[in-house]
């Protein structure tokens, strides 16, 4: 297997506009039948199979195992240590799932999970993700790209960001009985970031649908944004007119901005992101300029990236 | 004779108990039980013992004189020594593990990251500590420069716990809690200088 050199990596890697307006032509004619199936599946914590097609522009290097994808994880619900959210995720139904989509849209509402997945097709994207903290993993994520779900929701001239809020329910994420973060935990894009075609809304990795604590049902993924920007459990979705409010901005403004787009020459206050270990890994790699997907300078054409951190 | 074998005993017995935090991270580093991450969690672990070694050798004193046992000194240099041990063990991972002795980015860390700044620090200052425990040393050096020496981990120990706290993203619950217990140690200190300065006026 070839396992490409990632400082290789050009703008033609990502997927070129007019290709990626075909995507729909690589599709086997899958809708989100699977995920729908999955949701009906009798047990509440276990994965199901779920069908994707292969996106053709994912990264070929080698994924991270899914041992620990599942089990080295951030999500602070579930407790702070790595393990925690294995351990404590199991608890969280799941089923049913509503998600609210309100704001400056044509459509807003209360939507079920299975209306929202309705009529997408799933791919299959292998990603790089890059933690804030130094290390980062393959993920062989299953989703639909964000714009088409917001699309249907028909934003207005007025939507300028997008703000995402993970479900706060203290009684299965038992995390939050604590205030180590404000909940629930929120997170927001501009809304041509939200609309890049790079940004998926996943449903599943590895074949299966999400578990637990990898941010079940329904989650983010913004491949060149720094992991904690990629919100789990998303229970609503809003188009704001001004630039919404995160998680961990509230937490420590001088740590982490609103972009928090992955960038080697803009160092955490307290690290070095110059570098960063791969799970499995042992050497540290040099960190790419957004993660290596250099197709989304572009939304940034003129911003100073260090005071937009 | 009897008493002397009782005292080899405990004594072997408290070193083994320093000793096996050891073995212990080297079967689970054997197993894969430090998860995913493992260089990240053997050094966050070594550095979690070495403090934990540090306050313990600063508890010695204070349970001394409180439960009337004044032969429990005779094992703080054994738990000072196995702190250091953690601590050197700790940077050592850190250089070799972490950074893979990359010295240009370790310099810079040290310049750059408080929390790194300030744990190096404490690391430096425990050297000579470490060096003046033996007993040739301390004849050397007399009681009173050596225990004035000594006195150096009242501050090496709020850094090791400062060190902590810095380092840690959004639950600062674990080191505020050796935070507090070294403001026992350190405070029982404070009362007891008070009490024994007032007796002498």
């Amino acid at each position: 297997m070839l396992i490409r050199n990632a400082g290789d990596l050009t703008e033609n890697d990502v997927t070129p506009e007019p290709i990626y307006r075909r995507r729909r032509e690589f599709m086997t004619g899958i809708a989100a039948t699977g995920i729908l199936a999955a949701c009906s599946a009798p047990t509440e914590a276990a994965a199901a199979p779920l069908k994707a097609a292969p996106w053709p522009y994912s990264t070929p290097e080698p994924k991270t195992s899914f041992k620990d994808i599942t089990s080295y994880n951030n999500f602070y619900e579930f407790g702070v240590d790595k393990d925690d959210p294995a351990r404590n995720a199991g608890g969280l139904k799941t089923r049913p799932w509503t998600v609210k989509v309100d704001g400056h849209c044509a459509k807003p509402g209360t939507y079920n999970l299975e209306d929202v997945l309705k009529g997408h097709a799933l791919q299959e994207r292998i990603y790089r993700l890059r933690c804030v903290e130094g290390w980062s993993m393959v993920i062989p994520w299953i989703g639909i790209p964000l714009a088409d779900i917001l699309k249907r929701y028909q934003p207005t001239a007025k939507a300028k960001f997008v703000a995402f809020e993970t479900l706060n329910r203290p009684s299965e994420m038992p995390g939050q009985r604590r205030a180590v973060l404000e909940w629930p935990y929120r997170e927001g894009l501009r809304l041509d970031e939200a609309m890049h075609p790079l940004t998926l809304m996943a449903v599943g990795l590895y074949g299966q649908t999400l578990l637990n604590q990898n941010g079940a049902p329904m989650r983010l993924v913004v491949p060149w944004k720094y992991g904690f920007k990629s919100i789990k459990s998303i229970v609503r979705i809003s188009f704001t007119e001004t630039q919404p409010r995160t998680a961990w901005q509230v937490s420590a403004p001088q740590e982490y901005g609103f972009y928090s787009n992955v960038n080697p020459t803009v160092d955490h206050p307290r690290w070095s992101q110059a570098t960063e270990r791969r799970i499995g890994e042992f050497k540290r790699r040099k960190t790419l300029m957004f993660n290596g997907y250099n197709s989304v300078a572009s939304l940034y054409r003129g911003m100073d990236l260090k005071k937009f951190y | 004779m009897a008493s002397k074998t009782r005292d080899n005993l405990v004594y072997a017995l408290v070193w083994l108990a320093c000793f096996a935090p050891i073995p212990w991270l080297g079967w689970n580093l054997f197993n894969g039980d430090l998860g995913a991450n493992p260089i990240e969690a053997l050094i966050r672990q070594l550095g979690v013992w070495g403090l934990r070694f540090i306050l313990i050798s600063l508890a010695i004193t204070p349970a001394a004189r409180i439960l009337r046992m004044p032969r429990l000194i005779r094992f703080r240099r054994t738990v000072g020594l196995f702190a250091f041990a953690y601590v050197l063990l700790h940077w050592t991972s850190y250089i070799g593990l972490d950074q893979i002795f990359d010295w240009g980015a370790i310099g810079k860390d040290i310049l750059k990251r408080p929390f790194i700044t300030i744990g190096m620090t404490a690391f430096v200052l425990l050297i000579p500590l470490a060096i003046t425990s033996t007993n040739a040393a301390i004849r050397k050096l007399g009681p009173v420069r050596w225990r004035r020496l000594h006195r150096l981990i009242y501050v090496i120990a709020p850094l090791g716990v400062l060190h902590y706290y810095m380092l840690v993203k959004a639950d600062h619950r674990p080191p505020l809690i050796y935070a507090a217990f070294l403001a026992v140690l350190l405070g029982w200190r404070i009362w007891d200088w008070a009490r024994k300065a007032n007796r002498k006026t």
